[in-house]
């Protein structure tokens, strides 16, 4: 019996420390832009300019973008290209057979993609925020790019015009015991409109505007939870005399 | 026929329809029996609160499930938009979704509980055996419950959970590929399979559950609750016929349990409103990816409260048959050499472990694991008649038992987070040594829960007034 105890100690010790890496580098910390509504407007604006040619939101209406600020006229004059209506979700004019031709696939819809990456190691905001600033070029690729935390990536850097090219700076350094190539950083190629400080705060909003629009009830639902959090707290005050109160009779 | 009893024409109107209802339906008599007069140990415990708990997590399903079909479509092109749609569209649909996901986890968490609370006070043992059967039995139903409730989201893991366990039926010998077809009604997960699920998640298995929740409360109230003492309270009645350690379910326990809803309602309110996924365990990251038949996820992990037996799933390699054999040919070595019975017993415990063996020999491990996945929890049927233990309590067992149970316990949690991880050599082998144990403290439940020397029982509960 010992043996097997001691046994199933080791190897959960053992199981813990193995955890597994699911390919690309680390991701960094995305920045919390949750509550500024100026920038997750930004991000918005990103969204529809950049992302949401090629990428559907289908699930996402454009008039919910009323949540972080913006108005009905607002959101007609400065977001409104597929479509009319507020009241339309953020569909794609793109043939999904064409995409597959260009890219190799189709594009997956971003509504709730910044849900669906999260992993062990970070949230999917951690990782869109990675993957968007990791582009680099790459020759070997169709499309001329690659990426560091999506290797072999299918989707071109399409916000090559604001970063700029790159490529990444390799050094060696010995990890255990064995001389392996680990990445040291970058190097600009041709400059971008922005510069990286402002590329990664566009980033950083973009990445926001994605982790909102993949629950818009998630600034709700927190209030919501701490009000009802008190009154149950209150609640148990009350129902814990009552059970005391009939309790004390029995002896 | 029932005489018709009267009642004073003066009487209040109250106890005037009181008394009608009565003359028609035992409304009184329901209520006396099952709470104004059903006497309930005074000493219950913490672990006591769960199987109330239990009944409040059904009702929450039940009627935010109602809710969420009024705009969920079952329908593979449409399911996971719907899904959205609720969360995003549908008034106050996002709380009524993650009420019902956190729901089925919390169900499984009273649940095991709640077998836990039974298994360590011997609430299975006589007088309440079938109370015990129909408990494995609602458990049964709600592992379909949960198993077909999770196709509905039409989400990566959804579909790819669906498709590897419906492929295990397809490992029976014989009649496997059908058996996989009829319930799949398609050659892979497809629109039809969602179909059926959902009929079953929304029909046919809440019925079930609700008659075997029905049949188990009403067993328990005819014998009464067994409590932490293993003490029948009924052997030592008072004057007035009740017994005395007995308290009235109402007011007592009614009180008592609306303290402890209170309390749990935190703890599920606070998972609900501020960790929804909880981390990737209630609600599946990959799940957020909609089904794709063509992208097989690297990592395919049911819902952490199927992955116990998940592990043990994985654990039967051919390698492990082997062991299996092993155990199945020195089982039948020891009966047949050590047990006194006529030789033509002797034969046919011969024959039989020949027979296993052969066919443990010849069918693919798959199928070994499926039986013992399966296994794992059908043993779970026969434990009132495995344990021979004199003394139903932990508290009057020998005290190595209450080690013996700690390690239970233990590798139950860690064949459950085994089942989460990625297979690897080192957690085959232990899920291997935990399966073997699981089984191994069942099986040799007859033989161990005799030895030692167990403590006095005393005649009267131990309760100390708080």
């Amino acid at each position: 019996m010992k043996k097997i105890v001691l046994s199933l100690i080791a190897a959960l010790g053992l199981v813990v420390g193995a955890h597994a890496n699911t390919g690309g580098i680390a991701w960094d910390k995305a920045p919390n832009n949750l509550n500024d509504m100026a920038s997750l407007q930004s991000g918005a604006k990103t969204f529809v300019n950049y992302c949401l040619n090629c990428h559907a939101a289908a699930y996402m209406r454009f008039n919910r973008l009323k949540d972080i600020g913006l108005t009905d006229q607002q959101i007609k004059d400065n977001l409104l290209f597929t479509t009319e209506k507020v009241g339309e979700t953020m569909k794609v004019a793109m043939d999904p057979r064409q995409a597959k031709e260009w890219f190799g696939g189709n594009p997956p819809d971003l509504t709730v993609i910044a849900r669906s990456r999260s992993g062990s190691q970070g949230t999917g905001a951690d990782y869109l925020y990675t993957y968007l600033r990791t582009f680099y070029v790459d020759e070997a690729k169709a499309t001329g790019w690659n990426n560091l935390a999506f290797p072999n990536v299918g989707m071109p850097h399409v916000l090559w015009e604001l970063q700029g090219k790159r490529a990444p700076v390799y050094g060696t350094e010995v990890v255990h015991g064995h001389e392996t190539e680990v990445f040291k950083g970058w190097q600009q190629i041709t400059p971008g409109k922005l510069t990286p400080l402002q590329f990664d705060q566009a980033m950083g909003d973009l990445v926001g505007y994605l982790q909102w629009m993949s629950e818009p009830a998630q600034g709700k639902r927190v209030q919501v939870g701490v009000w009802v959090l008190l009154f149950l707290l209150v609640m148990t005050v009350f129902t814990w005399r009552l059970n005391a109160s009939y309790w004390k009779d029995v002896k | 026929m029932a005489e018709m009893k009267e009642i004073s024409p003066n009487a209040p109107a109250g106890a005037k329809l009181l008394n009608w209802m009565d003359n028609r339906f035992p409304l009184s008599k329901l209520y006396n029996e099952h709470l104004g007069e059903y006497y309930a140990p005074k000493n219950f415990n913490f672990f006591y609160i769960f199987g109330s708990l239990a009944l409040l997590v059904l009702v929450i399903q039940i009627v935010t499930g109602i809710f969420l079909v009024m705009h969920y479509k079952p329908d593979a092109a449409l399911a996971f938009g719907s899904v959205e749609y609720i969360m995003r569209d549908v008034p106050w649909g996002w709380l009524i979704r993650y009420m019902h996901s956190t729901g089925a986890s919390a169900f499984f968490i009273v649940v095991y509980l709640h077998m836990f609370r039974g298994l360590i006070y011997g609430s299975y043992r006589k007088p309440r055996e079938l109370i015990w059967l129909f408990g494995c039995g609602i458990f049964l139903c709600l592992m379909a419950e949960a198993f077909m409730g999770y196709l509905l989201p039409w989400g990566q893991m959804s579909y790819w959970g669906a498709q590897v366990i419906v492929n295990l039926f397809a490992a029976v010998p014989f009649v496997g590929p059908d058996l996989a077809l009829l319930i799949r009604g398609d050659y892979v997960v497809g629109d039809a399979t969602l179909n059926r699920f959902f009929s079953f998640h929304v029909i046919a298995v809440p019925l079930v559950l609700l008659g075997l929740v029905a049949a188990h409360i009403i067993a328990l109230h005819e014998v009464g609750s067994n409590n932490p003492d293993g003490v029948e309270i009924k052997a030592t009645k008072g004057a007035d016929g009740h017994p005395l350690d007995g308290i009235p379910f109402h007011p007592y326990y009614t009180v008592h349990d609306i303290f402890a809803v209170s309390m749990f309602l935190m703890v599920f309110t606070a998972i609900i409103f501020f960790a929804p996924e909880f981390g990737g365990y209630f609600l599946e990251y990959n799940n957020f990816i909609p089904a794709d038949p063509l992208k097989t996820p690297l990592h395919i992990a049911p819902v952490w409260y199927f992955t116990p037996y998940y592990s043990m799933l994985r654990a039967i390699t051919s390698e492990m048959v082997l062991v299996l054999i092993a155990c199945v040919v020195g089982a039948a070595a020891v009966s047949v050499t050590k047990i006194k019975m006529p030789a033509i017993f002797k034969m046919v415990i011969v024959g039989a472990a020949a027979a296993v063996t052969a066919m443990m020999l010849s069918i693919d491990a798959k199928f070994w694991g499926v039986v013992i996945m399966g296994g794992a929890v059908v043993i779970l049927f026969f434990l009132p008649w495995l344990d021979n233990c004199a003394v139903k309590s932990i508290r009057y067992r020998p005290s190595w038992h209450k080690y013996l149970y700690a390690i239970f316990v233990v590798n139950f949690i860690v064949l459950a987070y085994l089942g989460v991880q990625p297979p690897s050599p080192i957690g085959e082998r232990v899920s291997q040594v935990g399966t073997l144990f699981y089984f191994g403290f069942f099986l040799l439940m007859p033989w161990w829960s005799e030895m030692g020397e167990t403590k006095t029982v005393p005649q009267r509960v131990t309760y100390a007034a708080h």
